[in-house]
């Protein structure tokens, strides 16, 4: 069953594919009226999957790379909501609805039974780990996503071409607060995501566990997410520069997702 | 009447080209004068906006050419800007005038402004005393035309001037104006207009910068302002988000250099420069800075033109009133030419019958009174017989612009009418402004 609401929440998530897809062909017009509803709809079928595989299983189940993706893809819709509610606008879909799309699309095509049990994955450090992370990550992409609006509404008031996206994107100023705020939301969950990792890692694998690949990886990732809001406290960056560092960070993100095939002490299981 | 109008718009030349022929104010009444003193021009006068530069003029003979008048005027010869250039003669011309007057020319169609500059222009020639019968005549039919398009149309109800469009794209910059402070540079109309729009969408602060301080002054107390020396200009413009520029100075006021230190100040945050000065004030270069977007008066036509469509119905309403006025004005001036040729070529033949009758009379010997009519009545007929087909064509060459002047003069060479003056056109003319509610 989980995978059958999950599958029904990809179908909904298509809707704001096809929604970004046309924005960029600035033809958006068409869907823009059902995309909040249909992706509103693909949030709640996503939440029952997730809740129903939880209870299925019994557990939790970081383990499996499916569930992971499955997991972060809501996590980032949610934020993506929390800033919809405050700022009324989807633009920033247009980066977030392919990337979660893509996520829950692969996770809800590859699911299979987990069986795959290791005690380590219990403890209750690791829930704390694992959602922090998470929403440290959506924070991230949902600065991104927002980051390469300011360059495209920068660029058509610059063109000073008032059709096309220049109309549908939200004023400069919203969507500079937005990749901000999503920034500044993400940082702190990101940050204590990675203390609860490295306690969980010293307690049970001792201070080796820094040459791990995905480890080294990710704290790269959080002091270019640290520089991102340093530059911006410091000397306001945005636009172009500050476009081209969250790209940067969102790179390395990505880098720390695919390095679990690298690591040894953060291994999705073999399917 | 021979009338010219030659000129660069917004239409028709970009801004760089405009730049070169704008006439600063305090120079127009000596430039009207000297372009009026030309020989062949009648009457004259300069309408220099933003947007537009155009000299109309009255010619004394229908071919006039009025380049060398521009290079009278201008220092320079104007003729690599030719393709730049428009040119209406008579009907067209008549057409032209009441659209602008109308704001149908206008970048932003119906915006009211033009009206303003229009009569400025008007008042300013008629002061140097470029302007005195028929352009009067004229000008007074186009205001009126101007009221009536105004008020038989809902072109100007839904008007966008300038300053909502700024508005408009300070809210795509800024999102909410709330907090958002302004800075005036040069305390010219434009400006002021500007930031009471600005005002009333939310900004809150207002700083005016202008050469003369006591103008700085008098327009900051408008808005509850902060007025600034002019030499501090580049110190104190970083404090503003919205930068509206509009100085008659010759030359561009802030460089890209200044744009980089302004924003290493501000810390990065935006600013929007809005340039209505011609010659512009900013240079275009700014706008490659990061963080700085720059407007000038061509790129706030683009936003323009995306609204010009709603009022397209309207401006088609408001575009046959003119067509219906200059129908009217235009038959009206026409009839004028042609009447003095009709009544002399008429006093002429009757000088001719009554020689004639006077002539034979002795050999007709005494006549009856019915004879006498019927002599009479002969030699009337035979006159409006032949007189007919040359009046008919006389009248109707009238309406057809390019013929009057050509049919007028055959008529007068071949039956030999000697009063090339014709001092009723003049009367003729006042009694149309006088009819019209004109300002004389």
């Amino acid at each position: 069953m989980p995978l059958i609401w999950l599958r029904v929440a990809v179908a909904f998530y298509a809707v704001g594919l096809l929604y970004s897809l046309l924005l960029l062909g600035k033809k958006g017009n068409l869907l823009a009226k059902v995309v909040e509803p249909a992706v509103g709809l693909g949030l709640i079928f996503h939440f029952v999957s997730l809740v129903e595989y939880t209870v299925l299983i019994g557990r939790l189940s970081w383990a499996s790379i499916h569930y992971s993706e499955s997991l972060l893809a809501f996590v980032a819709m949610v934020v993506f909501f929390i800033f919809f509610v405050g700022y009324r606008t989807t633009s920033p879909g247009i980066v977030i609805f392919p990337v979660v799309f893509i996520l829950t699309f692969a996770s809800a095509m590859g699911q299979k039974p987990v069986t795959f049990e290791s005690p380590a994955l219990r403890s209750s450090w690791i829930f704390v780990h694992v959602m922090m992370i998470f929403t440290g990550y959506a924070g991230l992409f949902l600065s991104f996503g927002a980051s390469l609006l300011y360059l495209m509404q920068e660029r058509a008031l610059k063109a000073k071409s008032t059709d096309g996206l220049l109309s549908k994107l939200p004023p400069l100023q919203t969507i500079d607060e937005i990749c901000y705020n999503s920034l500044l939301f993400g940082f702190p969950f990101m940050t204590f995501g990675l203390i609860a990792g490295s306690v969980l890692a010293i307690t049970k694998y001792g201070p080796y566990f820094f040459t791990d690949p995905k480890i080294l990886l990710s704290f790269i990732m959080w002091i270019v997410y640290l520089l991102l809001l340093y530059t911006r406290w410091s000397s306001g960056w945005r636009g172009r520069r500050a476009a081209l560092l969250a790209t940067f960070a969102f790179v390395i993100a990505l880098g720390v997702w695919a390095a679990n095939s690298l690591s040894r002490v953060h291994r999705f299981p073999q399917l | 009447m021979n009338l010219i109008v030659i000129g660069v718009n917004h239409q028709t030349a970009p801004i760089e080209v405009r730049e070169q022929f704008a006439i600063p104010e305090a120079r127009l009444p000596e430039a009207v004068k000297l372009l009026a003193s030309q020989p062949g021009i009648e009457e004259a006068m300069i309408v220099s906006t933003c947007n537009r530069v155009e000299v109309i003029a009255r010619a004394r003979d229908a071919q006039a050419n009025l380049h060398d008048c521009l290079e009278k005027l201008y220092g320079f010869d104007p003729q690599p800007y030719r393709k730049y250039l428009y040119e209406y003669r008579e009907r067209d011309a008549v057409r032209h005038v009441f659209r602008v007057a109308s704001s149908l020319d206008s970048m932003v169609v119906g915006e009211p402004q033009i009206l303003g500059q229009v009569k400025e222009a008007y008042a300013t020639a008629r002061a140097v005393g470029a302007v005195n019968s028929q352009l009067d005549a004229l000008y007074a039919r186009a205001f009126a035309v101007a009221k009536r398009v105004r008020t038989e149309t809902a072109i100007a109800s839904s008007a966008v001037s300038i300053a909502s469009v700024a508005v408009e794209l300070a809210k795509k910059i800024f999102g909410n104006l709330e907090g958002k402070s302004v800075y005036l540079v040069g305390a010219g109309k434009m400006c002021e207009l500007a930031a009471r729009h600005l005002l009333a969408h939310g900004a809150n602060k207002i700083y005016v910068g202008n050469r003369t301080y006591e103008r700085a002054a008098a327009l900051a107390m408008k808005f509850n302002g902060e007025p600034i020396a002019f030499d501090q200009l580049y110190d104190t413009v970083d404090r503003a988000d919205i930068v509206i520029s509009s100085t008659g100075a010759p030359h561009t006021i802030f460089r890209r250099e200044h744009g980089e230190r302004f924003l290493a100040r501000r810390k990065n945050r935006p600013m929007f420069f809005i340039d209505i000065a011609v010659p512009r004030d900013v240079d275009p270069e700014m706008n490659k800075v990061d963080g700085i977007f720059v407007y000038d008066i061509d790129d706030l036509q683009q936003v323009v033109s995306s609204h010009i469509s709603d009022r397209r119905a309207e401006a088609d309403r408001a575009e046959a009133i003119v067509q219906l006025e200059v129908d009217k004005f235009h038959a009206r001036l026409q009839t004028i030419d042609v009447v003095p040729t009709i009544v002399s070529l008429q006093e002429h033949l009757e000088t001719v019958r009554q020689a004639e009758i006077d002539r034979v009379r002795g050999r007709l010997g005494s006549l009856t009174p019915e004879q006498e009519l019927a002599v009479e009545a002969l030699s009337r007929g035979i006159i409006n017989k032949i007189m007919h087909t040359p009046i008919t064509t006389l009248k109707s060459a009238a309406r057809e612009s390019s013929e009057s002047t050509t049919v007028i003069e055959l008529v007068r060479k071949l039956f030999n009418l000697r009063d090339a003056h014709r001092p009723e056109t003049d009367e003729a003319s006042a009694a149309i402004s006088a009819k019209s509610g004109g300002r004389r």
